[in-house]
């Protein structure tokens, strides 16, 4: 007996240092990692909250204010102002850039020719630089002889004033950044449609069921979990949107393109108001991770 | 996320193109997707789908080329021509490089290249070295607390980066702990790439299918975990790699907020940003001129990296 526990024992050790040593080289590689997420993600997140609950000029010493910032941030005329054009950009974009890549992947999905060359056309606007793409269109937009004038002008249409006018700007806006994001949704739906099986379509036709009750009975409920996680996806990255107003418009005219990122921005660049920018982005943060939990929750029934 | 990395399934349809050849006909019953097989091999079947191809080669080309094109000759145009209406399509004075020498001039592109390179450059080292011996760590030597940390790194991806761009603005400024500030440093770029969960879901979720006893293998004969990962698992891991490293860059190089906000000297931009803070300020057409050349980089890559670029972004694309 003696003998076999001090065998346990001793076959116990060695197995004891190796899982301390195998431990001690797992946290030597992930020291870089810790490090950084620790700094760059995990307490920015606390940082935002801080922020937002001081008055910080950043050469005194902040001070506590409680919810000070948020009643500051609230007050201001362009507060909701910034929230309906924000909601309005959004839904805008939904319009165009959510059904539009989906009935384009299921016309790729059925050509024979040409797909490698329109999967590559499609895509090519997500890959530049979206400084490039913005810019681009604010000369398209150009009042005096930018393109899309002439185009109008060449089939007798009066021309618009685009960004210049506040009834136009936004659409504006919404145009660029769908043009400069449709590709991916294309391409993500293309997939998907690739993966419905044949069986399917050949069984529903059987049964009688004509094009567009194929669509609706098998190719919409086969693609329902990446359409519904596509939509919220989409619906967190249009609210951030921050470039267009910041590049196009200034948020102008008469604060017809602000939106809460920008105002963020605002807050803190322009107004050197850190605070307030805090508050707001706490704000942000709280309304998009609603949609981010049940994003976690679509993705993880589509994973069963 | 449920988003697996598989290899790029070769398309259906180049399947049927193939055939398509020997038997004349445009659908097989190899594949079928909605529109009936039979329905495409009769007559109005096949006017239908030529419409219908030439349509979306026509829309396709018009949406997503000619604004490209606009650009490219736009940069070939002098000044007057640019402002003529109604527009030249193709540029008079053939190819005219002036805009490109006054782009070059005016914004010191030269530099602006440099700069975004050695930002991309070393973002893509930093996140190698960091992600890659982190989700291997994760993967294969399973630490205590292994969970939880990678819960909190992927807990990071509910984050939307824009939200969090002030306390992280405020945070380079004044690091904690170590008070640093790495305003104008390219650290602020090279870092904060690194923390990125998307990179070690991606990379672990590859580890993780790396079988066991192939490692165990190689620790029988005494190698150690730095060897283990350095000559069985990079190799192997090359396509994940591939796919990590080339939006690793890409992301850099198309970044515009974040280098907005931490590299504000002019010496120290990116080319985005300087030519946006520019752009008042140059004629048209050179302005122009620096668009494509800030576009060109990411199109030649997307030329080249075709391939991965579609299979990373089915795979796992799906980003917030």
């Amino acid at each position: 007996m003696d003998v076999s526990i001090g065998r346990q024992a001793r076959r116990r050790r060695p197995k004891g240092r190796a899982a301390v040593q195998r431990n001690l080289t797992a946290y030597g590689f992930l020291v870089g990692a810790l490090v950084c997420f620790a700094l760059f993600s995990w307490y920015p997140m606390v940082r935002e909250v801080i922020l937002s609950l001081q008055k910080n000029n950043f050469v005194s010493a902040p001070i506590w204010v409680g919810l000070d910032n948020f009643r500051t941030v609230i007050s201001d005329s362009a507060f909701w102002t910034a929230w309906i054009n924000t909601v309005e950009f959004t839904v805008l974009a939904l319009f165009i850039g959510y059904v539009v890549p989906f009935f384009s992947a299921i016309i790729l999905n059925e050509l024979r020719h040409a797909r490698a060359y329109l999967r590559f056309v499609v895509y090519l606007p997500v890959m530049l630089p979206p400084a490039v793409s913005v810019l681009l269109f604010k000369w398209f937009y150009d009042p005096g002889s930018g393109l899309f004038n002439e185009i109008l002008g060449f089939f007798h249409i009066p021309p618009l004033s685009w960004l210049d006018s506040s009834s136009t700007a936004l659409v504006s806006l919404v145009i660029v950044s769908t043009w400069m994001n449709l590709g991916s949704g294309t391409l993500i739906y293309l997939a998907a449609l690739q993966t419905i099986p044949s069986e399917l379509y050949e069984a529903a036709e059987l049964d009688g069921a004509g094009l567009l009750r194929r669509l609706w009975h098998v190719t919409i409920p086969q693609t329902k979990l990446i359409l519904l996680v596509m939509l919220l996806l989409q619906i967190i990255a249009t609210m951030q949107v921050f470039i267009e107003p910041f590049m196009l418009t200034g948020g102008g005219p008469e604060d017809a393109t602000v939106t809460v990122a920008y105002l963020m921005y605002q807050y803190a660049f322009n107004f050197g108001n850190f605070g307030g920018g805090g508050a707001l982005g706490l704000m942000l943060m709280l309304v998009l991770i609603v949609f981010s939990v049940i994003y976690l929750r679509v993705s993880r029934e589509e994973q069963h | 996320m449920s988003l697996t990395l598989q290899r790029p399934v070769r398309p259906p349809a180049e399947a049927a193109r193939r055939s398509k050849g020997r038997t004349g006909r445009l659908a097989t019953t190899q594949f079928r997707t909605l529109v009936s097989p039979h329905a495409l091999n009769t007559r109005r079947g096949r006017t239908v789908y030529w419409i219908v191809l030439a349509f979306m080669l026509v829309s396709f080309t018009l949406v997503f080329i000619f604004p490209l094109y606009w650009m490219i000759t736009g940069a070939l145009k002098s000044s007057e021509e640019l402002s003529q209406i109604p527009p030249t399509l193709f540029p008079k004075g053939g190819f005219n490089w002036d805009s490109y020498k006054q782009a070059w001039d005016l914004l010191d592109l030269g530099l602006l290249l440099k700069n975004t390179v050695v930002y991309a450059t070393g973002a893509w080292l930093f996140t190698m070295a960091i992600d890659v011996t982190a989700a291997y760590a994760l993967s294969k030597l399973r630490p205590i607390f292994g969970k939880v940390i990678l819960g909190g790194m992927l807990a990071t991806l509910m984050i939307p980066p824009m939200v969090i761009m002030l306390p992280l603005y405020v945070t380079v400024l004044d690091l904690p702990i170590l008070h640093v500030n790495l305003l104008n440093t390219p650290w602020a770029i090279w870092l904060p790439a690194a923390a990125n969960g998307f990179n070690i879901f991606l990379l672990k979720r590859f580890f993780d299918s790396i079988p066991r006893e192939l490692l165990e293998a190689a620790q029988m004969d005494g190698a150690s975990p730095t060897r283990i990962l350095w000559s069985i698992v990079l190799p192997i891991s090359r396509p994940i790699l591939g796919v990590v490293s080339i939006f690793t860059i890409v992301n850099v190089w198309r970044d515009f907020v974040w280098p907005l906000l931490v590299l504000p000297d002019t010496e120290k931009m990116t080319i985005s940003v300087a030519i946006n803070s520019l752009s008042q300020t140059m004629p048209q057409n050179s302005l122009t001129a620096a668009l494509v050349v800030a576009s060109i980089p990411t199109i030649v890559v997307f030329f080249v990296f075709q391939r991965h670029i579609m299979a990373g972004l089915t795979a796992g694309g799906l980003k917030g």
